[in-house]
């Protein structure tokens, strides 16, 4: 009888569980909210997207998914912020529709690899939708803004400028009280894009301090600074030290001191504007088939509305899928991302750089040929 | 597990072992033992079939262009035994003071509620420990590291400078130590609670203050399974993941310093910072470090089981 | 377990052996301890005040009392009661100070769990999921039901796996297999959650064909962490049983499953069952090997065999790592999801203690 009663408790028990969790009352019954300029896309589409990749990309998505489930209320979108690598590694083996990536696929991966989501003789579609300033954050007393060159901000993370009262930071912001306080260069120690950038920023604008190989994982053989998981971690760790300086997605910067960075002869602070006009002076790379629209960014530009450390993340997709329906539905997608109304939502809800009108023609050209 | 089969009459045979009841149950114990091997057969073939490639991919096209795997495996090695040995060192005695303190020392009512809120303890996510330790312990302590090396640093543990943020190898153990905690400590209480009560109060009819009566009868008969539990909360200590990625700040280095920024990274922190964006044969070469990690509790829990043998005289059972 | 109705071991009266020193009157020790501790609080003011620390250093003054106690203590002691008595005032103050130690973070831990889950804990949390929110408000009750599913279903698979091979290395294992399956389950303990993930994953794609997420691989990842653990420390309670209880059944004729069953089990029911616990806990809270291969989501999903899961971890870790403009939504959110985590432990451990009080023989003790 011992055990009936256990049962009977169980039962009653997982009872309630259900009943506590139930359905989720947001999801029983869509509303009907009046679709957004933009978001609208051929009635009766259905389905589930699958998307997975870069975690930058992670919170403009959620507002992205958000704002296309609400117009077209029988699709379901889902976006594993994974990792870029991992992303275009279950892009690549045909696990999801589209990829988000901090980099789009090289040259040499595209001869190499086949992609499984994608008819067999298919060629994928890259495009830049998310361009996002990266700020260069620190935390010392007092002090809200810095002015620094290139040559400065390498100098700092490389080892070679440890302390704020040095003459190169003092030179270049007077009337400012720098304390004589040591630096803690905080660098990311996992693997992403938005180091990538960040480096292939010093080592485009100052190669005689910045020597070392551009990749996402910091370089080992510096031996100065601390390193902390993702942005969030990087945020958490500038905020809470010392005399500390990181580089982090500039929707995170508020409440920290925030470096201008010099271009041409201006101190540029971050701004959306100013890190779409990076992309705007760049060039499309070359040997890419037409609808790869990969960048070359131009990091060394003089123009003094321009900020040059940005980050441009790709979502990757198939020119023809193998699975129409997946097609259709990508295609919607994409066209609403790449909309003015996609643009604006990404630029509230993470803070990114609205793609600018020619930007926005090549990319809608691109995303009609999906099929 | 039902109870519906009728009891036996004292007319069977005395030889339990070949009844149908008995068959059946000590068959299913096997299979269920035999399937842990299976899947631990599984895991292994796994690891060593995706570790393959990076064992013999060249070396440049790794990450961060280590001289060769051993080079770049080493320094992960080194942190984790580094780090997991530290938070043992830190843990394990505390643990087998909260216990006895809940199990001998503490009023009764007392006890259980202490129980009851350490057990809860052990169910704290890592990413929760990981923030906590973010957000909490490392700014606690940073002043303190400050201090030790600014006076203690002559000795090489304490060698500055000191972080500026906290976020060591030292505070990556003490997160670890405060999770695998609970865990150890609850084996180690339900241990020290069942020993004979007859031994205690011979022990103490025989004049043994409290400390001796614990000494002589609760910490032999507790030993197997306080090994256990530093088992248990080693393994823990050794395979675990966010909380020292999102405390520790890592570099490939080798170092004692535990107060320093750069410390040796773990071989799981490692694979859950890089996996995301790894690509190509950089995903063999982190699952390879996982096959290392494999082969290292291997040969913890080897040592393990040996020390415990050698004491089996103890246990209850036998 | 065996002895009923014997008393209380004695802890109070003054063993006999001792008589001829004295004893220390109750409220000794107490009285000490405040003179330490009032000691120490004026030396670290006297630092204070001289410049040698920071103000006055409450860290400092409780150290510095606890340190004279523990001297005073075991010194006046070693004079009055002898040396004996002293060793055992010496233990009694270093597990003390022990527990307290080990309990300050713990509570810390639990304090700030609480104060920043509270923010977002209310009956949105509970009812509805992250589906079209942006931003502000939304809950968690995706990440909820796919927690209890997936850490469920895991339970259902290691549970009766792991609690059997404890009963077989207990009871019925001898030689080289019941040897080789204790070693691997030690090794089993140390793989790491990341490589169970990466496990589960090469698998369901090896059967459905790459990229696939569902819950059901969720669990597998899940079990293969669970086992082990279930096993350890069955076994261990399996183990201190006295073997008086098995031969007394056997005497009375009793087969050797019905001994294990209706002996051996209750007897340390109380024992598996926190083991059972620890090992719920241990993988609840998993976040690594569900990110990979049960995914994420912001959509409620019942089908454990199909589409994304979210859980319960998982849902704090994007939150924290991912936050959008709005950054304090997103951390009240992954606050008060390890909040909810935390009490669903609490919920599942007080019924399991329930049950086992149920099934648990009624002993006289």
């Amino acid at each position: 009888m011992n055990i009936k009663r256990a049962g009977s408790l169980t039962a009653l028990l997982a009872a309630g569980a259900l009943v506590l969790t139930g359905c989720a009352t947001n999801e029983s019954d869509e509303p009907t909210t009046p679709a957004e300029p933009g978001a609208e896309a051929p009635a009766g589409l259905s389905g589930t997207l699958v998307g997975a990749g870069a975690s930058s990309v992670g919170a403009a998505m959620e507002g992205w998914i958000a704002e296309f489930q609400t117009a077209n209320p029988d699709v379901t979108v889902n976006y594993d912020p994974s990792g870029s690598g991992a992303g275009r590694e279950t892009f690549a083996g045909g696990g999801s529709a589209f990829a988000g990536s901090d980099r789009a696929f090289r040259t040499t991966e595209l001869e190499e690899i086949t992609f499984e989501a994608c008819a067999p003789d298919s060629g994928i579609v890259q495009l830049p939708v998310y361009i996002s300033p990266i700020a260069v954050i620190f935390n010392v007393d007092g002090i809200e803004s810095l002015n620094m060159d290139a040559d400065t901000i390498a100098g700092i993370f490389a080892g070679e400028i440890t302390n704020w009262n040095d003459e190169a930071i003092a030179s270049q912001n007077e009337g400012v009280d720098l304390p004589d306080l040591r630096i803690t260069p905080v660098n990311r120690s996992d693997s992403s894009g938005t180091t990538e950038n960040f480096v292939d920023y010093l080592a485009q604008a100052a190669p005689s301090v910045w020597t070392f190989d551009v990749s996402g994982d910091w370089p080992t053989e510096l031996a100065a600074g601390e390193a902390a998981q993702g942005t969030s971690g990087v945020v958490d760790a500038v905020t809470n030290g010392t005399g500390t300086i990181g580089y982090a997605d500039a929707s995170r910067a508020g409440g920290l001191g925030q470096v201008s960075v010099l271009v041409g002869d201006t101190y540029v602070p971050f701004s959306p504007e100013a890190a779409a006009a990076v992309v705007d002076d760049s060039e499309l790379q070359e040997g890419r088939a037409d609808f790869d629209l990969t960048f070359d960014l131009n990091r060394n530009t003089a123009d003094s509305g321009a900020y040059p450390i940005v980050l441009v993340a790709y979502l990757i997709t198939c020119e023809t899928f193998a699975d129409s329906a997946q097609a259709e539905l990508t295609q919607a997608f994409l066209r609403y991302v790449a909309s003015d109304a996609g643009q604006a939502n990404a630029a509230e809800n993470a803070g990114s750089a609205p793609i600018s009108a020619t930007l926005s023609g090549q990319v809608n050209a691109a995303i009609d040929v999906i099929s | 597990m039902t109870a519906t089969a009728t009891p036996p009459t004292a007319a069977e045979s005395p030889r339990a072992y070949q009844r149908l009841g008995d068959r059946v149950f000590s068959k299913s114990a096997l299979i269920a033992g035999s399937l842990i091997l299976v899947i631990l057969a599984a895991v292994a073939i796994f690891l060593v079939a995706q570790s393959l490639p990076a064992l013999v991919a060249d070396p440049n096209d790794f990450i961060g262009r280590p001289d060769s795997f051993w080079a770049y495996v080493w320094p992960l090695v080194f942190g984790t035994l580094w780090s997991a040995s530290l938070a043992l060192l830190m843990a394990l005695p505390l643990a087998i003071g909260i216990a006895l303190f809940i199990s001998h020392f503490a009023p009764r009512r007392l006890a259980q509620a202490l129980g009851y809120i350490i057990d809860l303890l052990a169910a704290v996510p890592s990413v929760v420990y990981g923030l906590w330790g973010i957000g909490v312990l490392a700014p606690a302590v940073q002043p303190l590291y400050t201090w030790l090396t600014e006076n203690l640093g002559w000795i090489p543990l304490f060698a500055p400078p000191a972080s500026g943020t906290g976020r060591t190898i030292l505070t990556a153990a003490i997160v670890l130590g405060v999770m695998i905690l609970p865990v150890m400590t609850a084996i180690c209480r339900e241990v020290f609670l069942q020993t004979p009560v007859l031994h205690e109060e011979a022990a103490l009819a025989l004049g043994a203050t409290r400390w001796e009566m614990i000494r002589m009868a609760v910490l032999p008969f507790g030993r197997p399974g306080i090994v256990s539990g530093a088992m248990l909360g080693l393994g823990r200590a050794l395979g675990e993941t966010m909380a020292v990625a999102m405390v520790l700040s890592p570099a490939a280095v080798v170092s004692f310093a535990v107060l320093q920024s750069r410390n040796p990274s773990t071989i799981a922190a490692n694979i859950a910072l890089s996996f995301p964006e790894s690509y190509g044969v950089n995903v063999n070469l982190l699952i390879a470090t996982g096959l290392v990690l494999f082969v290292i509790t291997l040969i913890v829990n080897s040592i393990a089981r040996w020390v415990v043998n050698r004491r089996k005289d103890f246990s209850g059972a036998n | 377990m065996a002895i009923d109705s014997t008393p209380a071991p004695l802890r109070t009266s003054t063993p006999a052996n001792i008589h001829d020193h004295g004893r220390l009157n109750r409220r000794t020790p107490w009285t000490i301890l405040g003179l330490s501790l009032a000691a120490g609080f004026g030396v670290a003011a006297f630092l204070g005040s001289v410049g040698a620390t920071d103000g006055l250093s409450l860290t400092l003054a409780l150290a510095l009392g606890t340190v004279l106690y523990v001297v005073m203590i075991t010194l006046i002691s070693r004079q009055i009661e002898g040396t004996r008595q002293a060793t055992d005032r010496f233990v009694t103050a270093m597990v003390t100070i022990a527990f307290t130690v080990a309990i300050i973070p713990l509570i810390s831990l639990l304090f700030t769990v609480v104060t920043r889950g509270a923010a977002r804990f209310d009956i949105q949390f509970f009812s509805e999921s992250m589906r079209n929110v942006v931003g502000e408000g939304g809950g968690a009750a995706h990440a909820i039901v796919g927690t209890l599913l997936m850490t469920g279903t895991a339970a259902i698979i290691s549970i009766p796996i792991g609690l059997m091979t404890a009963i077989y290395l207990v009871e019925y294992g001898r030689g080289p297999l019941a040897r080789a399956i204790t070693f691997f389950v030690d090794v089993m303990t140390g793989i790491p959650s990341i490589v169970a993930g990466l496990f589960a994953f090469a698998l369901f794609a090896l059967v459905f064909g790459p990229g696939v997420r569902m819950g059901f691989a969720g669990s597998i990842a899940l079990s293969v962490l669970m086992i082990p653990v279930v096993v350890r420390s069955c076994e261990e309670m399996l183990r201190i049983v006295p073997n008086e209880l098995r031969e007394a059944a056997y005497a009375l004729g009793v087969p050797k499953w019905l001994t294990v069953l209706k002996v051996v089990l209750p007897t340390s029911i109380a024992g598996i069952t926190t083991g059972i616990m620890i090992a719920i806990a241990r993988v609840i809270g998993e976040t690594a090997p569900l990110l990979i291969v049960a995914g994420f989501t912001a959509s409620m999903n019942y089908d454990m065999f199909n589409d994304r899961m979210q859980s319960l971890p998982v849902f704090v870790f994007t939150s924290y790592a991912n936050q959008g403009v709005d950054s304090q939504a997103f951390l009240d959110r992954a606050w008060a999801g390890a909040l909810t985590l935390i009490l669903i432990v609490m919920v599942l451990n007080l019924t399991a203690r329930l049950i086992a009080r149920l099934f648990a023989p009624t002993l006289g003790r």
